[in-house]
């Protein structure tokens, strides 16, 4: 069966990222911007299944949405509220932090009018139905050596939270 | 098929797999108080119809008109959403799971699952992991102490337990070479010399299919692994503010998940709905129902089977058990899976 709405649901989809994405930056209440941050990756995973990638959106969501928000929220849920509540939401750095808004969108512009090119037309043949194959080739095959760096660089992260929050491991 | 015949026929299908699945879910919660009340030399209950078999109706006229008690204390938004959460996503999972093979009435030919989609077991991997956010959610916003360690320790553990929970079934994955639920129970198909099923079980997933049934346990909050609701700490954990319906409908997440992990389990591990078919065509058309919620039924009976015997696991107990026993060995069973299908092909 054909594809239907499929506009529809593209900005369906990119309104309910983008959206949730600014609430998450705005909200006070941090379970609020946790509950936002869970809706903007389920949005983010719907995007992908439009992108013909059936396997990230899946790992988008038990990952993302199923495993590490639920340890955000467990943090969150540890934390008292009335404190944070009163603290200052945005701290002086705004301006750096505009400048970098600035610079990445300026660089996401440059790509989209320099860069037309190197996306290809408007279909692209992908093979859905081998998807997860294509994925695994391509991390254990090619790009073998970038995804076992990024595992170690994981794996380090790991060892320093243990050995910074364990005074005696 | 057009669009219409599609949209018509998904209806009918999901209004009966909810239909199915609710009356499942109530007849579970019966099924459970007899057998915990056998294995316990009572009776459990008699009154409301013959056995006790109205129970459940009764059950829900109280639940119903019961007063729906809203703390004072409560955040009020999370608080009513999260009960929602729960149950929509215990109740959404279902969608993928096939439970026969594909019929044919009339000219339309339909598989007899709500929708066939080639990611399935993730679908249903990543709705359970979602369904953590209603005990969560629940837990902090009764904003009461006890709820909130229920809730802490729901999260806990279930993160914990996903790991080995996913690990085990990479094991039939590899073997079947899909995600698809449907292609998972085809490859299960025939026997080996005749007479043993070539179920997952057989394959040498033994080991997995053990890890993922107390993986599961762990999962859906199950005795021996039920303490984010363990009564004798923390009266019910992240439930004891709620009354009335919204109780009921933890309830009812609660029984739908296991109903889930009970398809699951026998989609992937005991092959799904093959079994001897014979007689006429009608019933060799319904007999691999039969014989799915056969397997469904027994795996519904060692929940309570286990909960009427063992004892509660203590926290420190679980977590230990959870990542330095089950996660090991699930690591262990993916590679010697790994490493027999890469020495085969």
């Amino acid at each position: 069966m054909q594809p239907v709405a499929t506009t529809f649901f593209f900005y369906f989809l990119a309104a309910v990222t983008v959206l949730s994405g600014v609430l998450v930056i705005t909200r006070r209440n941090p379970v609020h911007s946790a509950l936002a941050l869970i809706l903007a990756l389920l949005g983010q995973a719907g995007l992908y299944l439009m992108l013909y990638a059936p396997f990230v959106a899946g790992v988008q969501i038990i990952l993302y949405a199923g495993g590490i928000m639920v340890l955000f929220l467990f943090v969150i849920m540890l934390v008292s509220i009335e404190k944070s509540q009163k603290e200052e939401q945005f701290n002086n750095m705004w301006i750096v932090g505009l400048l970098a808004a600035l610079a990445l969108g300026a660089l996401f512009i440059g790509v989209y009018v320099k860069g037309r090119d190197l996306f290809a037309g408007r279909e692209v043949a992908l093979p859905e139905q081998s998807n997860t194959q294509q994925i695994a080739i391509l991390l254990y095959g090619n790009y073998m050596f970038a995804f076992e760096i990024a595992s170690l660089l994981l794996l380090v992260a790991i060892i320093g939270a243990v050995v910074m929050a364990k005074k005696r491991i | 098929m057009n669009l219409t015949t599609f949209i018509i026929v998904s209806v009918i299908k999901t209004v009966i797999a909810l239909f199915v699945l609710l009356t499942a879910v109530a007849y579970s919660v019966w099924l459970e108080r007899k057998v915990v009340g056998h294995i316990q030399n009572r009776w459990g209950p008699t009154r409301v119809g013959p056995f006790g078999l109205l129970q459940p109706l009764a059950d829900g006229a109280k639940f119903l008109f019961k007063e729906d008690l809203i703390p004072p204390h409560v955040y009020k938004p999370l608080y009513i959403a999260a009960p929602m959460l729960a149950v929509m996503f215990a109740l959404t999972s279902i969608s993928v799971i096939p439970i026969g093979n594909v019929v044919t009435i009339g000219n339309i030919k339909t598989p007899l699952q709500i929708t066939d989609v080639n990611i399935g077991l993730l679908i249903v991997l990543g709705i359970t992991s979602l369904g953590v956010y209603g005990v969560a959610l629940a837990g902090w916003s009764s904003n009461s102490k006890y709820s909130l360690l229920g809730g802490l320790r729901a999260s806990a553990q279930m993160v914990s337990y996903e790991i080995s929970l996913g690990l085990s079934l990479v094991g039939v994955l590899i073997l079947a070479g899909s995600f698809s639920l449907r292609a998972i129970v085809d490859a299960q198909a025939g026997t080996f010399w005749g007479f043993i099923p070539r179920w997952n079980i057989f394959q040498g997933q033994i080991i997995a299919f053990f890890i993922y049934l107390t993986a599961a346990y762990a999962e859906t909050n199950r005795v021996p692994f039920d303490l984010p609701e363990a009564e004798t700490e923390l009266v019910a954990g992240y439930h004891t503010e709620y009354s009335a319906m919204k109780f009921a409908m933890f309830f009812m997440a609660e029984y739908a998940n296991m109903i889930t992990v009970a398809c699951l389990a026998s989609l992937l591990f005991l092959g799904g709905w093959h079994g001897p078919l014979f007689g006429p065509p009608l019933l060799q058309a319904i007999l691999p129902v039969f014989w799915f919620g056969l397997r469904v039924f027994m795996f519904l009976f060692i929940y309570i089977w286990v909960r009427g015997t063992l004892p509660r696991f203590r926290y420190d107990q679980l977590m230990a058990f959870g990542w330095k026993f089950l996660l090991p060995m699930a690591i262990a069973n993916l590679v010697i899976t790994a490493l027999i299908v890469a020495i085969r092909s």
